[in-house]
């Protein structure tokens, strides 16, 4: 394939009144992991929803392997490949562990991959030994690391990470980014929203950082200098 | 003895209303929406039975292999065109219409057969019974339509515990906008449900008809118990809903036990007495929530 898998052109966003994105564009190539920083109400999280169909666009363009999905319902865009891992981890607290994984392949549309319950039981030990237990009983970090796994069950080839690290210890935030390399490895692209800028610059190969709802700085993880984040992020 | 007859038959009679809550509780426990056509919805079910068997010449209990399938694509039909767009706008919506949906309904059966009551013949099991001890006997058709409620409500049990549909069902339960993010069509799977409840008011349309008569009006009495039942058993549990269902028929015919005027007076005291003790039902899974 040629072209970006992701690429997101002028994006406008609005929740009636109030606009949170300003002609935003992004394009994340096959392969890569991009991460979004931004203070609080910079418009990360719209950003993820309106790429994931939660939020319709004002105006401007989503396209994924080159097709235009700006107009499809989120179930839709899962078909294809999308799944957002949501803020707030929305784990369906009436079902098991292992039935919220189950549930995860209703949107599979057909792709054969290799995740499956094996593999996330394997990426998530944790979870395996808790796979009968009810959603709503666990722990923050079970809950985060059983949304990434029920989002992985679809074999997507773009998650989105939508605050991860949110009200997490340190500890259990390592753990879980120290499994996204077996995510990438597996072929799936990342887009990940993080407040967190160390934490984003350690998992990334690229960073955009939003102001406002604008994009103030793009560029490599490697390549950009805290001085220059920091001033995008505060918009110093 | 006559005490002992009185719970047994109000066990039974328990069946026949669990059998018509049924449909009730599923769509109130997938997508909380109470509808308030559902009783016109069983008497519907009765009518076009009455038209099955007056134009194939079938019994009435062959004429669910039409009347089935016809009542699960008025479901669908009627979830996805009229019910899904009052969803999410607060409880006022879905109320309102299934409301004027139950007036509708009434009149289109008066326009279409009268307001004569009518009845469904099943010859000779309607009178048959079967002795239990020389004092107790019950009759075949409560006990096949118990025991029917039983199978139902079981098949839904394990329908919603044990497949992909089910899981979809109870994680949309849980939070809709999270079940379209794993892919599930929200839409689609709520006309799926209102299908597969109305499938079942189908069979307990058939079994009201064969029981007793019925008239275009009928409908909402028939609301009034199954929501009764639903409730004394706990808002979406399906089991709690067959308990729910035996608990007011025994009501009824203890009480009229008591008092032949008090059957459906002792009903509703219960109900009432529920409500005020235990709201929640009870058997409240614990999970269910609001």
């Amino acid at each position: 394939m040629t072209g970006p898998l992701l690429e997101v052109a002028r994006a406008d966003c609005r929740y009636g009144d109030f606009q949170a994105l300003f002609g935003v564009s992004l394009s994340v190539a096959q392969g890569e992991t991009v991460a979004i920083v931004g203070a609080n109400g910079a418009g990360k999280s719209t950003l993820l929803k309106a790429i994931a169909g939660l939020l319709p666009l004002a105006s401007g363009t989503v396209r994924f392997a080159g097709d235009e999905v700006g107009g499809l319902p989120a179930h839709r865009r899962v078909a294809l490949g999308i799944s957002l891992v949501p803020e707030g981890r929305r784990i369906f607290a009436s079902l098991t562990v292992e039935e919220n994984l189950l549930v995860g392949t209703y949107g599979r549309g057909g792709r054969t991959g290799r995740w499956d319950l094996a593999a996330v039981y394997e990426l998530f030990p944790l979870l395996a030994d808790r796979r009968g237990r009810m959603g709503a009983s666990l722990s923050g970090g079970e809950q985060q690391a059983l949304a990434i796994g029920r989002a992985l069950m679809a074999d997507p080839r773009l998650v989105l990470l939508d605050e991860v690290s949110l009200g997490l210890a340190p500890v259990v935030v390592k753990q879980l980014y120290a499994a996204l390399p077996a995510v990438t490895a597996a072929g799936t692209t990342v887009l990940v929203v993080e407040q967190n800028v160390d934490q984003a610059l350690a998992a990334a190969d690229r960073l955009l950082c939003l102001l406002e709802g604008r994009v103030a700085l793009e560029g490599p993880a490697a390549g950009l200098t805290r001085e220059e984040i920091r001033g995008a992020y505060f918009g110093l | 003895m006559t005490w002992v007859n009185a719970v047994v038959q109000g066990v039974l009679l328990g069946g026949f209303y669990a059998l018509i809550a049924t449909g009730l509780s599923l769509v109130f426990g997938v997508m909380r929406l109470v509808n308030l056509a559902h009783g016109d919805l069983s008497i519907l079910a009765a009518f076009l039975a009455l038209t099955v068997v007056g134009l194939l010449g079938l019994g009435p209990f062959a004429a669910l292999a039409v009347v089935v399938p016809l009542m699960f694509g008025i479901g669908y039909l009627l979830q996805r065109g009229l019910l899904n767009p009052t969803l999410g706008r607060g409880v006022l919506p879905p109320v309102l219409v299934t409301f004027g949906l139950s007036i509708i309904v009434q009149n289109l059966l008066l326009l279409a057969y009268s307001a004569d009551s009518r009845g469904l013949d099943a010859g000779r099991l309607e009178t048959a019974s079967l002795a239990l001890t020389p004092q107790l006997a019950v009759g075949w058709l409560p006990l096949l339509t118990f025991v029917v409620a039983v199978a139902v409500l079981g098949g839904l049990q394990l329908l919603l515990r044990r497949t992909q549909l089910g899981r979809a069902f109870r994680a949309a339960a849980d939070d809709p906008e999270a079940a379209a993010l794993v892919g599930i069509d929200t839409r689609h799977l709520y006309a799926l449900a209102t299908a597969i409840a109305l499938a079942t008011v189908a069979i307990a349309g058939v079994f009201l008809g064969v029981r007793t008569t019925f008239a275009p009006s009928a409908g909402p009495v028939r609301l009034l118990f199954a929501f009764e039942a639903v409730i004394i058993g706990g808002l979406g549990s399906l089991w709690g809903t067959l308990i729910g269902g035996v608990v007011l028929g025994v009501a009824q015919t203890v009480g009229a036990q008591i008092n032949p005027g008090w059957d459906v007076l002792a009903g509703h005291l219960v109900f009432l007495a529920v409500l005020a003790l235990k709201p929640s039902g009870l058997f409240t899974r614990g999970t269910a929530r609001a």
